[in-house]
C-alpha cells in the first residue's frame, strides 16, 4: 500500500500511545461460539458453485460451502485443504494429490477421488472460466484408490502454477449430485452442496442467502459461527447505511463508494482496509485498438502514456487504496514481480507532445490533433473517474476524447467482439500467476469475442515465445526470469498499459475476530471467524 | 353481467396494444449491444472461454435470427408460456410471482397513503385558500415534489435507521427470524414504513395540488351556492356536494399513476433493498434477460389495463352521468 505521510504519522502516533493495549487483549480473548455473520452481497450471481464460475461474487458465498484442493495460509503459501499433500513427476506431466480422509459431503456421503476426477474433467476443463485454459492439456484424472487423484497432462504443468491456481480454480463438487444431469441446469448450482464449514440453507432472490454451521466439519469443533446471512443490497449508499446500522458486518470487494470508505475509515467501529485481499490484486488498464492506424504507431501509444499524471490521479481520486502500477504483474505478486526497473512512461507532457509531432499529427483547428473514442467499463467508480481523467489529460496534448459509456454486456460486446473502439479502460484482475489471468491479454491467437484477452489486433512473436516458454517451465527461478522478460517486452511495445495497481477494499465491523487472516480472506472458508459479543 | 361483458370487450381492445408493446420492447432490446451471455461473461470477470460462450448462446436460443426469436416468443406466449429466465434459471412466471407480492404491497400502501393524505391536505388547503394553512401545505407539497426520491429514502434511512434506530435500514422482513402470523405482518409493516413514505410523498404532493385546484373549481359552481342557500352547514356542503365532484380528476390520476408506480419503484426498491418488480426489470435489462423483461412488461401491462378498468367503473359510481357502457 502506498502510505501517505499523513497515514504513517498517525499510525506511529497511535503506536506511541497506549492504543496497543486492546490489541493485546484480543490475542488473549477466548473465541466465542455462535452468532450470525451478516455480509453485504452487492451483485446477485446466476450460480453460486465455484467449480463452475471463478469470480469474487461466487467465492463470497460458495467459498464457505465448498472447498478447494489447496488453500492459502496466512503468509500466502499453498496450504493443504481437501488435498493433504501433492507431488509432481520429474517431467511435470503427472501431478498426484493425496486427498484428506474422513471428509463427508453435507448430505453425509463420503468425499473421494471420484469427486475430484468428475469435477476436474466435467467442470474445470469444460466450463469453469480460467479453468478451461489452465486445464487445456489435462488428459485424464486417474483414481488408483479413493484418496488419490492423479492428474495426467499432455504438456508439463509447473507445480507452482497449479498450486497458485488451485485456491481459486480447485473447488470440488460432489459427483453424485451432478453426474448424469445437465450441469448448467442442475439445482445445486444455486443451492450448493459441499464439504465446507457451512451448509447451504436458503436463497431468496433479491433478498438474502443463508448458510448454517456444518456440525460434521472435518476441522474438529469448527466453525465458531452459527450462521452466515448474505444480504442483497445493490445500492452503495444504502449498503453503507446498513453497515452503520449494524445490519451488515462486512462489505467485501470495494462495494461501497470511495467517499464512504473515507468516512467509515474515521469511525472507530469499522476497519476499512485492503488487508486480506492481497490475493485479489487488479490493475487499471488502458487498451489500444491497433486497427486504428493512429494507435498502431508506437509513438502515439507512448505519448498517451506519458500524458497521464498517474501519481496525481491516485493521490486526488483513489487515496491510500491504490498505487502507481508498473505493468501487467502487480507488486503484490512476490513470486513473479520483476521490480519497477522495466520500461516506464513517467508523466512528461513535453515528451508526449514531441512524440505526437514526430508521428506526424500536427495540431489542427482548436489545437486538436485527432479524436479518439474511449470505452470505460461500467464496473467500479475508479474506472469512471479514470476515464474522465484520461479525457482531460489527453486534451492537454491535443487529443480529443469522446467517452462512450455502455453497460456490462454492451461494453464486452463492443470492445472484445465488435472491436468498435479506439481506447478502452477497465480492470485486469490478477490471479496470482500470470499464466492464469495475465498472459491472455498479450498472447496472439485469442478467439474473437473472448473478453479480457488480446483483441487489440496486435501480434508479437517475441512476446508469444516468452509466454509459451514460461507456461511450461518447471524451474520456478527460470519461470520468474521469463516473466521478467515478458514484462520488459510488453512494457516496451505497450499494446496496452497498466499504470495503476489496486487491491480490493474491505469494510469490517470491529466485532469480527480472525478476519483478514489470509490473502484471499473474503473468498476463503471463514472456519475460524468469530464474533465478539 | 354487464360488467363482465365490458371487461371482456376492454381486454379484447387491449390485445393489439399489448402486442405492440411486447414487440416494441423486444426490438428495442435488440438495439442494445450485447446479450445475456455477454452479461454472464462480465459477471465471471475474466477467463471466459469462447467455446463455452458459443454453447451457451445455442442453449439460450440466441444463435437464431431475430425474427425467429421473436416468433418463438410470441408462439410461446399464445400458449401462456412466459419462457425460462436465463439469470434465475427458473420459469419466468415463477420469478415474477415471487416478486409480485412485495411490489403490490408497496404500491398499494404508497398509493393509499398518497391518496388519503393528498385528499385531506388538498381539502384543507382549499378551505383556507390563501391563508397560512394553504401556504404551508402548498410549500410542503412543492418541497416533496422537487426532492428526488432516492435522496429522501437515503436521508430517511440515515435518520430513522442509523441515528434513531427506530426502523430497519432495508429489506422486506427480518431474515431468518421465522416469524408467522401477526408477528410477521407487523415485521413486514415496520420494514415498509420508510419505503412507503418515500414513494408516497411525491405522489402526495401531486394529489394535494390537484385536489386543491379541483375543490376550488367545484366550490365556485352554482350548485354549491344552491346547497349553501338551502341552509346546509359548511361541512355537509364540502363532504356531500363538493368532494364527490372534485374527486373525478383524482381518480383519473390514480389510474394513470398506478402504472407509473411500478416503474417508479426501481429507485425505492434499490435504496431499501426490497425484492420488487422494479429491481427485477432493471436487473433483466442489465443482464439482457429478454424473457424476464418481456414477462414483466406483460404483467405490468395487464396490471395497468385492470386498474384503468376499475377506474372506469369508479367514474360511473362517482358521477352517474358517465355511463359505464358508453
Amino acid at each position: 500500500m502506498n502510505l501517505s505521510r499523513r497515514a504513517v504519522l498517525s499510525t506511529s502516533a497511535a503506536l506511541a500511545s497506549s492504543v496497543m493495549l486492546p490489541q493485546n487483549s484480543f490475542a488473549q480473548e477466548q473465541p466465542r461460539r455462535g452468532g450470525v455473520m451478516t455480509v453485504h452481497f452487492a451483485t446477485e450471481q446466476r450460480i453460486l458453485n465455484p467449480s463452475l464460475q471463478a469470480s469474487t461474487g461466487v467465492y463470497i458465498v460458495g467459498g464457505k460451502i465448498q472447498e478447494p484442493l489447496v488453500d492459502l495460509d496466512a503468509a500466502g503459501n499453498p496450504a493443504p485443504c481437501l488435498a493433504e499433500s501433492w507431488e509432481s513427476s520429474p517431467d511435470g506431466k503427472t501431478i498426484t494429490f493425496k486427498l484428506r480422509q474422513g471428509v463427508t459431503w453435507h448430505d453425509g456421503k463420503p468425499f473421494t477421488s471420484a469427486d475430484v476426477q468428475f469435477t476436474a474433467m466435467e467442470m474445470w476443463k469444460k466450463i469453469l472460466n480460467y479453468g478451461t485454459a489452465l486445464q487445456l492439456f489435462l488428459e485424464a484424472v486417474d483414481t488408483p484408490d479413493p484418496h488419490t487423484a492423479v492428474f495426467r497432462y499432455a504438456r508439463p504443468m509447473p507445480m507452482n502454477l497449479i498450486l497458485r491456481a488451485m485456491p481459486d480454480l480447485g473447488y470440488v463438487s460432489a459427483k453424485h449430485v451432478y453426474e448424469g444431469s445437465e450441469i448448467r441446469q442442475n439445482p445445486a448450482n444455486t443451492a450448493p452442496m459441499g464439504t465446507g464449514p457451512f451448509k447451504f440453507v436458503q436463497y431468496e432472490r433479491g433478498q438474502f442467502i443463508i448458510a448454517e454451521r456444518n456440525p460434521n466439519y472435518w476441522r474438529n469443533n469448527l466453525p465458531y459461527l452459527d450462521r452466515i446471512v448474505w444480504r442483497v443490497v445493490g445500492d452503495r449508499s444504502a449498503a453503507a447505511a446498513q453497515m452503520e446500522a449494524g445490519q451488515i458486518l462486512f462489505s467485501p470487494y470495494s462495494a461501497l463508494a470511495i467517499a464512504d470508505f473515507q468516512r467509515l475509515g474515521r469511525d472507530p467501529r469499522f476497519d476499512v482496509t485492503t488487508k486480506g485481499n492481497e490475493g485479489n490484486a487488479r490493475t487499471n488498464t488502458l487498451e489500444f485498438n491497433f486497427r486504428n492506424p493512429i494507435l498502431a504507431d508506437i509513438r502515439v501509444r507512448r505519448a498517451i502514456a506519458h500524458a497521464l499524471d498517474v501519481p496525481f490521479f491516485i493521490e486526488n481520486f483513489l487515496g491510500d487504496f491504490a498505487k502507481k502500477g508498473t505493468g501487467p504483474i502487480p507488486s503484490v505478486s512476490t513470486d513473479y514481480y520483476p521490480g519497477p526497473d522495466t520500461p516506464q512512461y513517467p508523466f512528461d507532457r513535453r515528451r508526449a507532445n514531441a512524440l505526437l509531432d514526430e508521428a506526424g499529427h500536427r495540431r489542427g483547428a482548436g489545437g486538436v490533433r485527432f479524436t479518439l473514442r474511449l470505452n470505460p467499463a461500467p464496473w467500479g467508480e475508479d474506472i469512471a473517474l479514470w476515464s474522465t481523467f484520461i479525457q482531460q489529460s489527453l486534451q492537454e496534448v491535443g487529443i480529443r476524447v469522446e467517452i462512450v459509456r455502455l453497460d456490462a454486456a454492451g461494453f464486452l460486446r463492443t470492445v472484445y467482439n465488435d472491436w468498435n473502439f479506439d481506447l478502452a479502460t477497465g480492470w485486469h484482475q490478477y490471479r496470482n500467476d500470470p499464466a492464469v489471468s495475465t498472459t491472455v491479454w498479450y498472447r496472439s491467437g485469442q478467439p474473437k469475442g473472448a473478453p479480457w484477452t488480446n483483441q487489440w489486433g496486435w501480434t508479437d512473436a517475441q512476446t508469444d515465445q516468452l509466454i509459451d516458454a514460461a507456461q511450461t517451465e518447471l524451474d520456478p527461478a527460470k519461470r520468474k526470469a521469463l516473466y521478467g522478460d515478458f514484462v520488459r517486452r510488453v512494457n516496451d511495445q505497450i499494446p496496452l498499459w497498466m499504470p495503476i495497481e489496486q487491491i480490493f477494499v474491505s469494510v469490517f465491523n470491529k466485532r469480527l475476530r480472525n478476519y483478514a487472516n489470509n490473502p484471499r480472506w473474503a473468498s476463503s472458508s471463514w472456519h475460524d471467524l468469530w464474533l465478539a459479543s | 353481467m354487464r360488467v363482465f361483458a365490458l371487461a371482456g370487450r376492454r381486454l379484447a381492445a387491449s390485445l393489439p396494444t399489448l402486442l405492440i408493446i411486447l414487440v416494441g420492447v423486444f426490438l428495442l432490446l435488440q438495439l442494445a449491444p450485447g446479450d445475456t451471455v455477454d452479461a454472464l461473461m462480465a459477471q465471471m470477470g475474466g477467463g471466459g472461454d469462447a467455446q463455452v460462450a458459443a454453447d451457451l448462446r445455442a442453449f439460450y436460443g440466441l444463435d437464431l435470427s431475430v425474427p425467429a426469436q421473436l416468433g418463438n416468443y410470441l408462439w410461446r406466449l399464445v400458449r401462456l408460456d412466459l419462457g425460462f429466465s436465463s439469470i434465475y434459471g427458473k420459469p419466468v412466471a415463477t420469478v415474477i410471482l415471487e416478486r409480485l407480492p412485495a411490489t403490490l404491497l408497496l404500491m398499494a400502501s404508497a398509493l393509499s397513503f398518497a391518496f388519503f393524505f393528498g385528499l385531506l391536505l388538498g381539502v384543507l388547503a382549499a378551505r383556507r385558500v390563501n391563508g397560512w394553512p394553504d401556504t404551508l401545505i402548498s410549500t410542503l407539497g412543492l418541497v416533496f415534489y422537487a426532492t428526488p426520491s432516492f435522496w429522501f429514502g437515503l436521508m430517511a434511512i440515515v435518520l430513522f435507521a442509523v441515528h434513531l434506530e427506530w426502523l430497519p435500514a432495508g429489506g422486506f422482513e427480518e431474515i431468518g427470524a421465522g416469524y408467522t402470523g401477526l408477528r410477521r405482518t407487523l415485521d413486514i409493516a415496520t420494514h415498509l414504513v420508510l419505503p412507503t413514505l418515500t414513494l408516497g410523498l411525491i405522489f402526495l404532493a401531486i394529489y394535494l395540488r390537484i385536489m386543491r385546484a379541483s375543490m376550488l373549481e367545484v366550490l365556485s359552481l352554482d350548485f354549491v351556492r344552491t346547497a349553501r342557500a338551502k341552509g346546509l352547514d359548511e361541512t355537509r356542503v364540502v363532504v356531500r356536494h363538493v368532494l364527490r365532484n372534485a374527486m373525478l380528476p383524482m381518480v383519473t390520476l390514480v389510474g394513470l399513476q398506478a402504472g407509473t408506480m411500478l416503474g417508479g419503484s426501481v429507485v425505492v426498491e434499490s435504496v431499501f433493498s426490497l425484492p420488487g418488480l422494479g429491481r427485477l426489470a432493471y436487473e433483466s435489462v442489465v443482464q439482457r434477460d429478454l424473457n424476464t423483461l418481456l414477462g414483466i412488461v406483460f404483467v405490468s401491462a395487464l396490471l395497468v389495463i385492470t386498474v384503468n378498468f376499475i377506474v372506469d367503473l369508479l367514474y360511473a359510481r362517482l358521477d352517474p352521468r358517465i355511463g359505464a357502457g358508453g
